[in-house]
């Protein structure tokens, strides 16, 4: 069974609720899919979907890469960490000096996107830094 | 009387069109063409008094600092320009620890840091980066590697390889 029949449902239902520039290459045994989903909750599907065919992401036969359409500046953001305060810094990088926190759950606005990974993000007290975009959820 | 007025209505023609033409911009109308200019460099803040603009923001390269100031001088009105800038250079590349290694390319440096960024976060997990791929051992709760996983194909590496990782 090829991998596009494999994760068949996981392709259909990212074309079906208008993932846009939706990209999906097979290389060297791995599938890549890429897009920009019109919402987190689209994109949160798309990876349920996924963790049902390939239960806890074991296989290493998909690399998914799903933005959200939403996360424009001056989107709303939730913070998205397991439990803790999300550290915010000066510069984008871990080696960058802490300046701030944002709590757990927390809606920070974006102010505008460094990379793919750090935003530069504002606190409810107004404080601004670069976050991780990982923990950083738009908010629908 | 007739006349008069006449003259009163042309003589205000005559001065409105003066100001048009010879007046210059006020703070507000360059404030308004600043911003305009710099609607690409959100990160960049200006402030205009009596013609002289002050920059203050943080932009990662000097490139980014002088493009700024070239983009507001060239607005009308601008008497002088306060460039207070800041540049906040970008991390510095990981440390290439294997020194007889072929030099890295820059996607693969790119692709470590990126990872070094997100795992620092992981403790009980140990991410390697080889010629692409993305190899994750050690032991992580599902929502924990569920978040991990979404990361790390966020860096679009050619492969996730989880066989030595045990999902709790």
């Amino acid at each position: 069974m090829s991998l596009q029949d494999k994760y068949k449902e996981l392709i259909d239902t990212a074309r079906s609720s208008g993932t846009d520039n939706l990209q999906v290459n097979e290389t060297d045994g791995v599938l890549h899919i890429s897009g920009e989903a019109p919402s987190g909750a689209v994109k949160d599907n798309l990876w349920n979907i996924y963790g049902k065919i390939d239960p806890n992401f074991l296989t290493g036969d998909v690399v998914m890469d799903i933005k959200v359409a939403t996360a424009v500046e001056g989107a709303k953001l939730e913070v998205v960490t397991q439990s803790s305060n999300l550290n915010v810094r000066k510069g984008p990088g871990t080696d960058q000096p802490i300046i701030g926190k944002a709590g757990h759950k927390e809606i920070v606005s974006l102010v505008s996107k460094h990379s793919d990974q750090w935003w530069l993000i504002r606190t409810k007290d107004g404080e601004e830094g670069y976050a991780h975009a990982q923990y950083l959820r738009p908010v629908e | 009387m007739r006349n008069k007025q006449l003259s009163i209505a042309f003589l205000c023609l005559a001065l409105a069109f003066m100001v048009a033409c010879k007046g210059k911009p006020s703070d507000t109308q360059i404030q308004a063409k600043v911003t305009e200019q710099l609607s690409g460099m959100p990160e960049v803040t200006a402030d205009v008094k009596e013609g002289v603009v002050t920059l203050a923001g943080n932009v990662p390269d000097d490139a980014a600092r002088t493009a700024a100031e070239t983009k507001v001088a060239a607005v009308d009105g601008v008497k002088s320009i306060t460039n207070n800038i800041m540049v906040t250079p970008p991390a510095p590349p990981a440390p290439v620890v294997d020194t007889t290694a072929v030099p890295m390319n820059a996607a693969e440096e790119a692709l470590r840091t990126g990872v070094a960024d997100i795992t620092k976060d992981f403790p009980g997990v140990d991410v390697k980066v080889d010629a692409g791929v993305v190899s994750v051992t050690g032991e992580l709760s599902a929502a924990k590697w569920k978040t991990l996983k979404q990361a790390l194909d966020g860096l679009h590496p050619k492969k996730v390889d989880a066989a030595g990782l045990k999902v709790k």
